[in-house]
């Protein structure tokens, strides 16, 4: 599978977009982590205007077998979530990169150790 | 084989199933497929069209002899030695406590030969008591693990399916019964069993011939819609059906009466089994005291509750626990079996819930199961 290369990516298997001219990135998780979930089928995204913090859960993701937590890879204000993935679980799977994202964040913080695809591809298939 | 089995073990299709992109998982020592692509459309699959499924992990026990039915109801709660020969029987093997050791299918091969079919899991557990308990009956008792793959094909088009491949008279072969047969050439014991609520058949066969049955299956199937299955949509598929599972419904912890399953324990038979004296006591004890009732659970909402989680009153307090659960996907909904209090346990009763991580999500208390066929 590919990782997008525009995108970084944390060891819990997130990726983030670039920010956007308001700060704001995008984060959603890798084709990896849909995989080894199943199929997805609840989303507990946290609220809009929240905090997260980075490596900190925010929320959940339930597929067929098993509960996941969902970790946000970096800190700042929820400012959206995606209201399609919350009806449609399923799109976490066929689209992860995409309709599947998740949440965004105004970005205050984020940890040092968010992987490039290409790093992030060798960690995932080790 | 010389060498010692590798860990985890490995069937006779492990191949195949990694050439089929199967996601693996370690099941009680073997390496088995979880899926090949969406669960939810596997499980849709066995419901509409048909489903292929490696089983080989199962263990199978031969019972010979001519004592092997009187051996067999000693060992087991049922009676065995009533079965005709060619049919199955549902039945438990239980310790001297009344405590489920293991759920079985018991098939009778001849007049001196029945085949036990044992969950992976336990199946050391139930051969060795089995070797036990038949000692000093005219039978003895073969470890028939590597002895045989099993197949199973799942779902309403499953009997076009194989009857292409057969010679077998699949039409006069019941529902929990078995016959030989040749399918795609090859020796096999053709059972109409199954743990999926659909129509199907388990192929017991020699795991030479397992690869060659898998793809003659997988190439008579494919014009209607038969996918290879695994174990995950195995488990949503017996869940909507209401069977139980062995280490979820079914324990050592728990006797046939407390599962609800009291009919399969035959105080009736000749002679004494193993169990009897501590069965006896619960079977009085159900019918005076309802011990906690086995129930179907409905979601209203889309949280999905898992085994061990606690069934709650409106009050808050705790009434019962959580033995399976899933997204039923037939449903479209959650739903669980529980174990829980008997006044909670009618159908329709209001304010159950279950505790998902600490919120309390509402539940609907309805009668097992969740999905019949149609027939």
């Amino acid at each position: 599978m590919s990782n997008p290369q525009q995108l970084r990516y944390s060891k819990e298997h997130e990726w983030l977009s670039a920010a956007d001219e308001d700060g704001v990135s995008t984060i959603g998780i890798t084709e990896f982590a849909a995989n080894a979930l199943g199929d997805v089928v609840y989303v507990q995204l946290p609220d809009v205007g929240s905090a997260v913090t980075a490596g900190e859960t925010c929320g959940e993701l339930e597929s067929t077998k098993s509960v996941s937590d969902l970790y946000s890879p970096v800190s700042g204000e929820v400012t959206e979530i995606n209201e399609d993935v919350v009806n449609d679980p399923a799109l976490v799977n066929s689209a992860p990169f995409e309709g599947g994202w998740l949440f965004k964040v105004r970005v205050t913080g984020e940890p040092e150790e968010l992987l490039s695809a290409d790093a992030y591809t060798a960690f995932a298939e080790n | 084989m010389t060498d010692a089995p590798p860990t985890p073990r490995r069937t006779a299709l492990d191949a195949r199933h990694r050439a089929l992109g199967a996601t693996m998982t370690d099941f009680a020592g073997w390496d088995m497929p979880l899926r090949y692509g969406s669960e939810r459309d596997e499980h849709t699959a066995v419901r509409t069209r048909a489903g292929l499924f490696d089983l080989s992990h199962m263990g199978e026990i031969s019972l010979i002899g001519s004592q092997a039915g009187e051996a067999l109801d000693h060992a087991l709660v049922g009676r065995l030695s009533a079965l005709a020969v060619g049919r199955a029987r549902y039945t438990m093997i239980c310790d001297d406590e009344g405590g489920i050791l293991d759920d079985l299918i018991v098939y009778r091969l001849g007049d001196e030969e029945f085949l036990v079919v044992a969950n992976a899991s336990n199946a050391q557990v139930v051969l060795d008591a089995l070797t036990e308990r038949a000692a000093g009956f005219e039978a003895t008792v073969r470890d028939d693990r590597d002895a045989y793959a099993l197949i199973a094909v799942q779902g309403p088009e499953s009997p076009g399916i194989l009857g292409s491949l057969t010679d077998a008279d699949l039409e006069g072969l019941k529902y929990y019964a078995g016959l030989p047969g040749t399918v795609a050439g090859v020796p096999a014991m053709i059972a109409r069993t199954g743990y999926t609520g659909e129509d199907g058949f388990e192929l017991f066969l020699a795991p030479d011939d397992a690869v060659r049955v898998w793809e003659a299956l997988t190439e008579a199937g494919a014009p209607v819609g038969l996918v290879p299955c695994g174990l995950s949509c195995r488990d949503t598929l017996r869940l909507e059906a209401g069977m139980p599972l062995y280490g979820n419904e079914l324990t050592t912890d728990t006797t046939p009466f407390d599962a609800g399953l009291g009919r399969v324990v035959k105080f009736d038979k000749p002679g004494d089994f193993v169990g009897r004296q501590a069965l006896e006591a619960a079977s009085r004890e159900a019918d005076t005291v309802s011990p906690r009732t086995l129930v179907g659970l409905v979601a209203e909402g889309r949280r999905v509750p898992r085994a061990g989680y606690a069934v709650v009153a409106a009050d808050g307090s705790q009434i019962g626990q959580v033995t399976s659960g899933a997204p039923s996907p037939t449903l479209g909904k959650p739903i669980a079996m529980a174990y829980v209090d008997p006044e909670y346990a009618k159908p329709g009763t209001e304010g159950v819930s279950v505790d998902i991580r600490g919120t309390r999500e509402p539940y609907e208390v309805v009668a097992l199961p969740f999905y019949r066929r149609e027939r």
